[in-house]
């Protein structure tokens, strides 16, 4: 294939995107200059697709064909349907920050409670003054198009010390068929603080639309965050979330995602524990079904030593879906006394699901302790014999037992309320089978 | 009244035939043992009564209650009555025994058609019925069997069958994998469980459960049929002279 796809499959030229979004973009003239620069690096490189590495068993080329232009921002008629999504999908006692079609709505959100205990600003006013947002890295497409695209996102400063009160939740709400929307956030938690971000990608009425996300997440030392991404985008939509996160000394970091939407997916997170004594706990559920296509792909980069990181997710194939994990420990050459683990497990449902799972360990340092594994297999006909012969039809007996497969992954979650929110998840996409 | 009627089965295993035309009638109350070798086929029937995958019936039908049994799938057998306490129950982590207990009863009364239970009424119902049987509670939050040794293993299949209420128990090989104070401990469960409209079939290699559980019939199989049936004092007999005697008239 050319290095340059000049035109999609619709005949678009890809230049298009951006010139036709140029005007809608937040950002200083330096800020836009950068962009600029960023929507050349994809112009270059073109949607990733199976030849590159990385992205061999997620091909958007063949999977997503093109990129759809930039979502409009919200009209009222937009803003009153994304209300009542923000009440369906609130989580009890959270602090809401809500995006409409990658647009910050500040009417739908928490601000004035949230302001007393965290800085925020919104990612288009932060762009007013400085372009440092939009530094991430260029080698990855879909990293270099959301630089160049993201229309808005959160700022949020945690301060040193703070102890939040109550979660934070970033919603994210579609509502435009056939469009895109570009977001990027950043959260810097401070050294000793404490704090619980969730984030939640849903539909309102939307459809056929593709969200790209990028997340700047600093973790300082001695800090305990939890972060929950739950990914229930229409069934139809594409999501590529990109996730850059940075772990100080002697913090506490504890990560689950689940993913029970969008017809494509793909969460790629670029995890460096760069402070000693730090555990990372990175967990998640991918539940999938028809022909859903669900990927992880995960960098744990062990740059210091006595770091602890464990790994544990669960993926549940229906039908013809198609599950990804990649997962790569890296324990850089200092890194010694490194403990890092990871294990997927797939549960494949039907004859035609599929499952593509790899574990990589890099390790250059020589006293350290990894290990990896991965397994693919079907429910156990013993167990569920003995759950029939209980009285328990095929269906149920099935979910109970997919409960108990995905439970390992969501026990890693320490609060309670969240946890039980997750189960409950997992339980209607259970109850949706049957 | 009978209970259960099995008339001439023939069951196979991949083109192997197990059972070669075998006949057995309970009635409600009674109490039946089946005894034989191995290899005579006394789990398969057990296991094509509650309806394991795996094996073909060619020939001959099973009825309880008067209705076809065959025909019913494992969980409808289940609502309707029967039980099978497995020689080997599986172990299911991450599935509170507790959890499995409430969904698999409100299954069975769902299927019935009777109201299911709700928490505190379950709870209510389950601690009682744990009590007389001597289960301790922790052991209930536990993942189904697992850790659990091969007595407790034995008991909590006691305490399904004292939860689910049916009116026909077979009870697969309960001595394999006990020690004597065990069995005794599961055969009590048994004999607290039985009662005139509950009956029960007890599958084993060895006559010594039958020193805890005494049958009012005893059959013995072998090579895949009934050959000789008789009282209690019939597997004293064969206690006495082995299967050896059988293997040839089979």
């Amino acid at each position: 294939m050319n290095v340059a796809v000049a035109k999609t499959g619709n005949g678009r030229a890809v230049s298009d995107l951006f010139a036709s979004a140029e005007g809608r973009l937040p950002g200083s003239p330096s800020v836009i200059a950068a962009r600029r620069e960023a929507f050349e690096t994809y112009e270059r490189l073109g949607l990733p697709h199976r030849r590159i590495e990385e992205w061999k068993y997620t091909d958007l080329r063949a999977l997503v064909g093109e990129v759809l232009p930039l979502a409009a921002p919200p009209d009222a008629a937009a803003l009153k349907r994304a209300a009542d999504a923000v009440k369906a999908h609130a989580i009890a006692g959270a602090r809401k920050l809500v995006l409409v079609d990658g647009v910050f709505a500040a009417d739908l959100s928490d601000v004035k409670a949230l302001a007393s205990e965290v800085d925020f600003k919104t990612l288009r006013e932060t762009l007013e003054k400085d372009s440092g947002l939009l530094n991430t890295a260029a080698t990855d497409a879909v990293i270099a198009l959301n630089a160049a695209m993201a229309t808005d996102g959160v700022v949020l400063d945690i301060a040193d010390g703070a102890q939040l009160s109550a979660p934070i939740q970033i919603i994210h709400i579609a509502t435009a068929a056939s469009a895109s929307t570009f977001t990027r956030s950043q959260v810097a938690v401070g050294k000793g603080a404490r704090a619980t971000i969730i984030e939640s990608f849903v539909a309102a009425g939307a459809k056929a639309y593709q969200v790209n996300d990028a997340v700047i997440l600093s973790v300082g030392d001695n800090t305990d965050l939890a972060h929950i991404r739950l990914m229930d985008d229409s069934p139809d939509a594409v999501n590529i979330t990109s996730q850059f996160v940075t772990v100080g000394a002697n913090t506490k970091l504890n990560f689950f995602n689940m993913t029970t939407g969008a017809a494509v997916s793909r969460l790629q997170g670029f995890i460096t524990l760069a402070g000693e004594g730090s555990e990372l706990s990175v967990n998640g559920v991918n539940l999938l079904q028809k022909t859903e296509h669900g990927d992880t792909t995960l960098v744990v980069d062990h740059a210091v030593p006595n770091c602890f990181s464990r790994e544990v997710f669960r993926a549940v194939i229906d039908d013809r879906a198609h599950s990804v994990f990649q997962g790569r420990i890296i324990v850089r050459p200092d890194a010694q006394k490194t403990d890092g683990k990871m294990m997927i497990r797939a549960l494949l449902l039907s004859d035609e699901a599929e499952a593509d799972n790899k574990p990589e360990l890099e390790i250059f340092a020589d006293d350290v302790s990894c290990g990896h594994g991965a397994t693919a297999g079907a429910l156990d006909d013993n167990l569920l014999f003995y759950l029939k012969a209980r009285g328990l039809p095929e269906k149920q007996a099935q979910a109970l037992l997919i409960q108990a497969f995905v439970g390992e992954a969501i026990e890693q979650i320490a609060d309670d309320n969240l946890r039980e929110h997750v189960i409950g998840i997992a339980e209607r996409w259970l109850e949706r089978r049957q | 009244m009978a209970l259960l009627e099995v008339k001439d089965l023939k069951v196979r295993v991949e083109e192997r035939e197990i059972l070669h035309g075998l006949t057995l009638t309970v009635n409600e109350g009674e109490i039946h043992a089946i005894m034989g070798p191995n290899g005579s086929g006394k789990s398969t029937l057990s296991h094509v009564i509650a309806g394991k995958p795996g094996y073909e019936v060619t020939d001959g039908e099973i009825l309880f209650k008067g209705e076809d049994l065959l025909a019913m799938a494992p969980n409808e057998r289940a609502a309707k009555g029967v039980f099978l306490a497995f020689q080997y129950p599986v172990e299911i982590p991450g599935v509170s025994t507790m959890n499995f207990l409430r969904t698999a009863l409100n299954a069975q009364r769902k299927a019935r058609g009777e109201s299911e239970y709700s928490t505190p009424d379950f709870l209510k119902k389950v601690r009682e019925v744990s009590k007389s049987l001597n289960i301790p509670q922790d052991m209930l939050k536990r993942g189904v069997n697992v850790g659990f040794s091969g007595g407790e293993k034995k008991r909590n299949e006691v305490l399904q069958m004292a939860l689910f209420e049916p009116s026909l128990c077979i009870l697969d090989e309960m001595d394999s994998g006990l020690d004597i104070d065990a069995l005794r401990i599961a055969a009590d469960g048994v004999n607290a469980l039985h009662s005139p409209k509950r009956a029960m079939v007890v599958i084993t290699h060895y006559q010594r459960l039958l020193n805890y559980i005494v049958p009012d019939v005893v059959h013995v199989m072998s090579n895949g049929r009934v050959v000789k049936s008789g009282g209690k004092e019939l597997a004293l007999e064969l206690e006495a002279s082995g299967y050896a005697q059988f293997e040839d008239a089979a």
